[in-house]
């Protein structure tokens, strides 16, 4: 009997590990847009930039969950009814979700690229320009490589604590694997087992996630080691 | 809008903050304390001992705190022994779940960020301490502890904001801090934005307390290893 619950709990690892990857790609995008604004010439995108990272980062996970899943449907409805159409809006768990994680790790990882992107030397933007790149490719072909491997120790640390992150949803009522091993917990009387079934399915995530990265960081630091001996 | 009803709970809210401040400082404080050994350790001669930490920082940064929270608070009463001991009264409280769950929690993060700056000491301190003739305790006490502490400060005034936002989660298991009660005044009265706005906003004086106080730390304390030009 036992056996069936594991398997449910252990089933829902795909809503995890998807909710963990689209937030994961939202986070990127957002944090290199971010990341540009702030090391851009115009003083509004820095401002609104900075502005963004240390108000998203000076607020807690959970809190911006229920902010974003109960407090701006609230205010969108109003809106709405304030201006004479009736509709009640509501988001999913999911989606909810994926926008608080993207929105809170995009500015972790708006720090992590910015670091990056600082320390790439300004020779090799001017040997750019003096090439005539253009701006995006000297984005795509100069600074996305080398950013790559100077933002990879940060960006590991920030998917670790993404993927740890996404048990929160389960307190919006997505059917997650926290979700179901509290589901089991209650039906079976064995609270225990259950949470410590969850937790090693975070752990094995992150023993995955450390093993898989830190083979990436070895082949991004290959040319590298070699210069500086 | 009905930020009246905020303005007639301030009173919980203000008892909701002084219960989140309480949460992260004694937390912090134990954490502390008990981490500095444990760094020591980390980096000690002895392998038992070294692995032993590792794999206690491992599992408890490797697995969400909502999972560690449920796991001793609902976990541990799955067990007989556990629910006759002498010890129950305490364990089944949910206050004292919380500083054990946030304790054991923080302290694994604490004791890798000093184990870090640690290792990052130069050898020619630890070399002259031995030189002098410093028995292991004086230089750990005179040199190594200052040292390593001074290096972590920026590391652990980040970990210090987190456990702030972690003890948000102690509203999930019934603890009426800011973020409890944001969510009762919202259950109760039916308003869903202005609530969570309000606990948003204490959070950020919070941090924005907190990140001061560091950089006065910082100042104060790691001035002298700041690169003077």
């Amino acid at each position: 009997m036992l056996g069936g619950y594991v398997v449910s709990v252990l089933a829902a690892g795909w809503i995890t590990l998807s909710l963990a990857f689209v937030s994961l790609i939202l986070a990127v995008v957002i944090g290199i847009a971010a990341a540009l604004a702030r090391l851009s010439r115009s003083r509004v995108l820095r401002v609104t930039a900075t502005l963004y990272t240390s108000v998203v980062r000076g607020i807690p996970d959970l809190v911006m969950m229920l902010l974003v899943f109960y407090s701006l449907p609230a205010l969108l409805s109003q809106a709405a009814q304030d201006w004479g159409y009736d509709v009640y809006i509501e988001f999913s768990p999911f989606g909810a979700g994926a926008a608080t994680l993207g929105l809170i790790f995009g500015a972790y990882m708006a720090e992590t690229f910015r670091g990056a992107l600082m320390n790439i030397p300004k020779g090799q933007l001017e040997a750019a320009e003096a090439y005539g790149l253009g701006r995006f490719r000297i984005f795509w072909r100069i600074l996305l490589p080398q950013m790559m491997r100077l933002a990879l120790p940060g960006f590991t640390n920030n998917w670790l604590v993404l993927a740890k992150a996404t048990a929160l949803v389960s307190l919006l009522g997505l059917q997650d694997v926290m979700f179901r091993a509290r589901g089991a917990a209650e039906a079976t009387a064995k609270p225990f087992t259950f949470y410590l079934l969850a937790g090693g399915f975070y752990l094995a995530i992150t023993a995955i996630s450390l093993f898989i990265l830190s083979r990436a960081a070895k082949r991004y630091e290959l040319g590298v080691k070699e210069l500086a001996r | 809008m009905n930020w009246d009803i905020i303005a007639e709970n301030l009173g919980f809210y203000a008892q909701g903050a002084k219960l989140t401040v309480i949460l992260t400082v004694v937390s912090l404080a134990i954490s502390f304390v008990v981490a500095m050994p444990l760094a020591l350790g980390r980096n000690s001669h002895n392998a038992f001992l070294r692995n032993a930490i590792a794999l206690y920082t491992l599992v408890f940064r490797g697995t969400p705190l909502l999972v560690q929270l449920f796991l001793i608070y609902y976990g541990l009463a799955q067990f007989d022994l556990v629910r006759e001991s002498l010890l129950w009264p305490w364990l089944s409280s949910a206050l004292v779940c919380v500083i054990l769950t946030f304790v054991l929690n923080t302290t694994a993060y604490t004791t890798e960020i000093f184990a870090g700056s640690l290792r990052h000491l130069p050898v020619g301190e630890i070399e002259a301490a031995r030189a002098y003739g410093m028995s292991p305790f004086t230089r750990a006490r005179r040199i190594l502890l200052p040292a390593m502490l001074t290096r972590s400060l920026t590391l652990y005034g980040n970990e210090t904001v987190m456990m702030l936002h972690a003890t948000s989660l102690a509203s999930t298991v019934t603890l009426l801090e800011v973020t409890g009660v944001a969510r009762n005044i919202a259950l109760n009265h039916y308003i869903m934005f202005e609530p969570y706005v309000t606990a948003a906003a204490i959070y950020l004086v919070l941090t924005l307390v907190l990140v001061l106080l560091f950089q006065f730390a910082q100042h104060r304390w790691a001035g002298y290893l700041q690169a003077r030009l």
